[in-house]
C-alpha cells in the first residue's frame, strides 16, 4: 500500500513529505521503541512505527534505509527532528492511535514483518 | 570482484564525542554511511559499519567523559576505533551479555540502554577487541572486511 493509504488508514497527520513521497509503496513494517532493536531488526524500506520522538529515531531510520516513520500515541517530535526528516528525505507521520491499533490495522491490510 | 576497493584512497574520519553528547553519536553513523555510499561500498557492509559506529559512539557518549571515534577505510576493510576517557568496564564478558546494562533511566527513556549495544557491535564485526581499565577508559577496535559477507545476518 502507499504511504498515502497508510496515512488515511491510521488517521495520521503528515509532518513532512510531499505528495510525491506519499506515493511510495510500503509492504513491511516494524514497531519498536528501542534504538538498538531498530538497528538489529529493521529491514530496508520498512515503515517504522514508534513512540520515540527524538533525533535518534531519524538517525536510526537513515542508517537502516527506512521508508517512513510513524509516531504513535499523539506524540510529535520537535521541529528540529522534523527538519532532519525532511533533509534525509524520510516522510514523517503522526497519529493519535497507539502501537497495537496501528499494527493491527496495517496487518489487516496485508502489511507484515519481514522475516528474511 | 568489485567488492575490494583497491582503487579507493585510504581515508580516515574522526569524530570527537563529549560527555552525554548523544546527538553527535547518531550523527557520526549517519555521516559515515553517506561517505561510504559515495565510495560505492555494498549496502550490507555499509549498514554493519554504521550500526557499529552508532552503538560504539553512543557507548562513549553514555558512559565516558570524553572520547574519539576513528573510522579508517583500508583497501580491503574498515576499522572502527573508539578511545574514551571515563569509568571503564569492570567485567567485559558481563558487559557483552545481551540485556546487561548500567545505563540510567534518562538514557533508557531515549530508547537506549537496553544492554544490546555491545552484542550488536559483535554481531556486525568480523573482528572485535575491547580493552578497558576501570577509572581510566575503554578502547574498542572493530573490523569489517569487504569480502566476507556470508557470515552476516542469516547466521
Amino acid at each position: 500500500m502507499t504511504l498515502k493509504e497508510v496515512q488515511e488508514l491510521l488517521e495520521a497527520q503528515v509532518l513532512c513529505g510531499n505528495d510525491e513521497c506519499l506515493k511510495r509503496g510500503v509492504s513491511i513494517c516494524f514497531a519498536c521503541d528501542l534504538i538498538s532493536e531498530m538497528l538489529l531488526y529493521l529491514k530496508p524500506h520498512s515503515l517504522l512505527v514508534t513512540s520515540l520522538t527524538n533525533a535518534h529515531v531519524i538517525h536510526a531510520a537513515q542508517v537502516m534505509d527506512v521508508k517512513a516513520v510513524l509516531f504513535v500515541g499523539g506524540r510529535k517530535p520537535d521541529q528540529s527532528v522534523i527538519t532532519s526528516g525532511e533533509l534525509n528525505k524520510i516522510p514523517l507521520l503522526a497519529t493519535q492511535l497507539l502501537t497495537f491499533d496501528c499494527c493491527g490495522r496495517l496487518y489487516e491490510k496485508g502489511i507484515k514483518t519481514d522475516k528474511q | 570482484m568489485v567488492d575490494s576497493l583497491t582503487y579507493t584512497p585510504q581515508i580516515t574520519l574522526e569524530f570527537k564525542i563529549g560527555e552525554k553528547d548523544f546527538f553527535v553519536a547518531g550523527e557520526c553513523a549517519s555521516r559515515v554511511k553517506k561517505t561510504l555510499q559515495q565510495l560505492g561500498l555494498k549496502q550490507d557492509v555499509i549498514k554493519r559499519i554504521a550500526i557499529i559506529i552508532y552503538e560504539a559512539a553512543m557507548n562513549v557518549a553514555i558512559h565516558a567523559t570524553s572520547g574519539m571515534v576513528t573510522v579508517h577505510v583500508e583497501p580491503d576493510a574498515i576499522t572502527i576505533r573508539t578511545d574514551d576517557v571515563g569509568a571503564g568496564i569492570e567485567d567485559i564478558d558481563l558487559a557483552m551479555k545481551e540485556g546487561y546494562s548500567t545505563a540510567t533511566y534518562e538514557i533508557r527513556e531515549m530508547g537506549f540502554g537496553a544492554g544490546m549495544g555491545l552484542s550488536n557491535i559483535k554481531q556486525c564485526s568480523d573482528d572485535l577487541k575491547i580493552e578497558s581499565k576501570v577509572g581510566v577508559g575503554t578502547t574498542l577496535n572493530a573490523k569489517v572486511y569487504f569480502q566476507d559477507q556470508a557470515r552476516q545476518a542469516d547466521g
